[in-house]
């Protein structure tokens, strides 16, 4: 039950915010009483579990390799809390912008569906029960692009189906081959079967086409056109709730099957996920430096982060995975702070557009602040969380002598430094071209800025906690993922 | 039974592929729906269909005999075509609404939500 708990709160909230004929306010109230729930039983579940413990539930009292199980580790339960907290910081500051009376009916509901289908993939240990939960994803995320209901939102929402649509697809097929091939769906079962002498072969191919329907989900190199083509059509809460998780999500599903389930698969497929991975970082940081939108940057630079989560599954060691863990947790709130801010500095200057914005430095130093902060953790500043994560990667990977890998990974930084500066420059240091427009608005919905800016506040205090005393997490990542690639090394 | 499925998903897939490849949004649209079929499939095929030994685990056994047909993948493939069907569907209606309103159907020329570039790029500070 507790672990089933942080799966069925977000799923019975959905079900009640789109079924119950409800008053706007009534269904904000559920949204965040579903999230306040399960930000608790999160907790539970975290500290039910503990760093290397593992909870598992088999449903329906079958016999294991054939009842569709769910698991909770270290790892997941940490990512799970991670989710809750950013989903009670996105519902706060979408109370805070956008009033009640105007809101889509569909919102609440698809909010607490996407939160749903990622907890659910965060714990599912059965391969079709990751397809499935991956479709719910798909759906939850399409309802979100299509619900301001204007054109440019529908067209992206298209380009985003088709490129999800095929990856789903690959996936699908790849499920049904890996099942043919050694007659298993559970993890667990997996593992074992995926080593056998007679299966292991056979099975590659196909755990590369899964693994590539996995990589289109995330975003990388030559397959990720999907994401700045529709993210940043979403409204700024939105934005922050699609980014900070949808790609992640990804990269968790990419760690736990390649360290844990395949972990047999040849050394060679490492070696192409790292070029993979060094072509991510640098198109994604490139992509970001040719925009002026602050949210098709900030897109961008979710392509470019993608590369640094791959970069630690290529070095497929456990000193590699808790890396990546590390800055998967680092890099959901960051990113959705940044986009948070985005949706702040608009707010208070007028367009999303830098060369039409400015003058924020001296009109609101608190938001200058905050993106400062949050600015410094994306690109790695010591001491910020960033820097940790970006740290333990490149550690791990000029300890595999790949001098190549680690070096590209920090002159990425550089350009990231380039992109943030760019923002501070035009946003906050030069004055506003239109000096007007700086002094009236402010955010329309039911707490006012107070509750938008505590929001963001409370967000950027956890990235900071993390940068400032980071040890017990990634003590606590290095014991959850010490099995990864058990009795493999990289050649 | 195995060959003629397998010869079945390759001329699918073929199918599906080059639909998928047009620029017309329903081309790219029913490509999609296509490629679905064959996958599907693709996912049937893995249950051994055509094996006359009924999935039954013999007495003094713990597994199916090897050969045996799977019901299993049927199960998975029935949850994979509501899941597409419902998924196309939505697709349809959306790429008809998008049609409609932009008066053609070239996927190339969908270009609201990423306009090409037309102001300058240089940054303001830079210009002086």
């Amino acid at each position: 039950m507790l672990l089933l708990a942080p799966l069925l709160i977000p799923l019975v909230t959905a079900l009640l915010t789109a079924v119950l004929p409800a008053h706007p306010r009534l269904r904000r109230g559920l949204s965040l009483a579903g999230v306040l729930l399960l930000l608790g039983a999160a907790l539970a579940l975290l500290v039910a579990v503990g760093p290397a413990g593992r909870l598992s539930v088999a449903l329906g009292d079958w016999p294991l390799p054939f009842a569709i199980q769910f698991v909770a580790d270290g790892l997941s339960a940490a990512l799970v809390l991670v989710a809750a907290l950013l989903g009670l910081t996105v519902l706060l500051y979408q109370f805070a912008t956008e009033p009640a009376n105007r809101e889509a009916p569909g919102l609440q509901p698809l909010v607490q569906g996407l939160l749903a289908a990622v907890v659910a993939v965060f714990l599912a240990a059965d391969l079709f029960n990751l397809y499935v939960w991956f479709e719910l994803l798909l759906m939850a995320t399409l309802g979100l692009l299509l619900l301001g209901g204007r054109p440019w939102q529908a067209e992206a929402a298209l380009k985003y189906f088709a490129l999800s649509m095929l990856g789903t697809l690959l996936m699908l097929a790849a499920v049904g081959l890996i099942y043919g091939a050694s007659g298993q769906l559970n993890f667990g079962a997996l593992a074992v079967a995926s080593q056998a002498p007679g299966v292991a072969p056979g099975l590659t191919l196909f755990v590369v086409m899964l693994l590539l329907a996995v990589l289109l989900k995330a975003g990388a190199f030559p397959l990720f056109a999907w994401l700045p083509a529709s993210y940043h059509t979403l409204s700024p809460p939105l934005l922050a709730l699609v980014g900070g998780l949808l790609t992640k999500v990804a990269i968790y599903v990419m760690l736990r099957l390649s360290g844990q389930v395949f972990s047999a698969t040849p050394a060679f497929l490492y070696e192409a996920l790292g070029w993979l991975a060094m072509l991510t970082l640098v198109t994604g940081v490139l992509g970001a430096a040719y925009h002026w939108d602050l949210r098709r940057i900030l897109a961008f630079h979710i392509v470019s982060q993608i590369g640094y989560l791959l970069l630690g599954i290529a070095l497929a060691t456990p000193a590699g995975a808790a890396g990546t863990a590390f800055f998967l947790i680092h890099n959901i709130l960051v990113k959705a702070n940044l986009f948070l801010l985005a949706g702040l500095i608009w707010l208070s200057a007028g367009h999303p557009d830098l060369r039409r914005i400015g003058g924020l430095y001296l009109a609101r130093p608190w938001l200058a602040l905050l993106f400062l902060l949050n600015a410094f953790s994306l690109v790695g500043v010591p001491p910020s969380s960033g820097f940790w994560g970006k740290f333990l990667l490149v550690q791990e990977a000029f300890a595999q002598q790949r001098f190549l890998w680690g070096g590209l990974a920090l002159g990425v930084g550089l350009l990231t430094l380039y992109s943030m500066s760019k923002i501070w420059l035009e946003g906050f240091w030069k004055p506003h071209p239109d000096p007007t427009r700086l002094a009236g608005s402010q955010p329309q919905g039911d707490g006012g800025p107070r509750l938008a800016y505590a929001a963001v506040t409370f967000s950027t205090l956890l990235v900071l906690a993390l940068g400032l005393y980071p040890q017990p997490l990634i003590d606590w990542l290095q014991q959850a993922t010490a099995g990864y690639w058990a009795g493999f090394g990289p050649a | 039974m195995t060959l003629i499925l397998m010869i079945t998903i390759s001329l699918t897939v073929a199918a599906g592929v080059l639909l998928l490849l047009s620029r017309d949004l329903f081309r790219t649209l029913v490509g999609l729906a296509v490629l679905g079929s064959a996958v599907n499939l693709t996912v049937f095929l893995a249950g051994r269909p055509g094996s006359l030994t009924p999935p039954l685990i013999p007495p003094g056994l713990d597994r199916l005999p090897a050969g045996a047909a799977d019901p299993l993948p049927q199960a998975l493939v029935l949850t994979a075509i509501v899941i597409g069907f419902a998924l196309l569907c939505f697709a349809l209606v959306l790429g008809a609404w998008i049609s409609q309103r932009a008066g053609h159907t070239e996927v190339d020329r969908l270009r609201l939500s990423e306009p090409p570039a037309k102001d300058p790029l240089k940054p303001t500070i830079l210009k002086e």
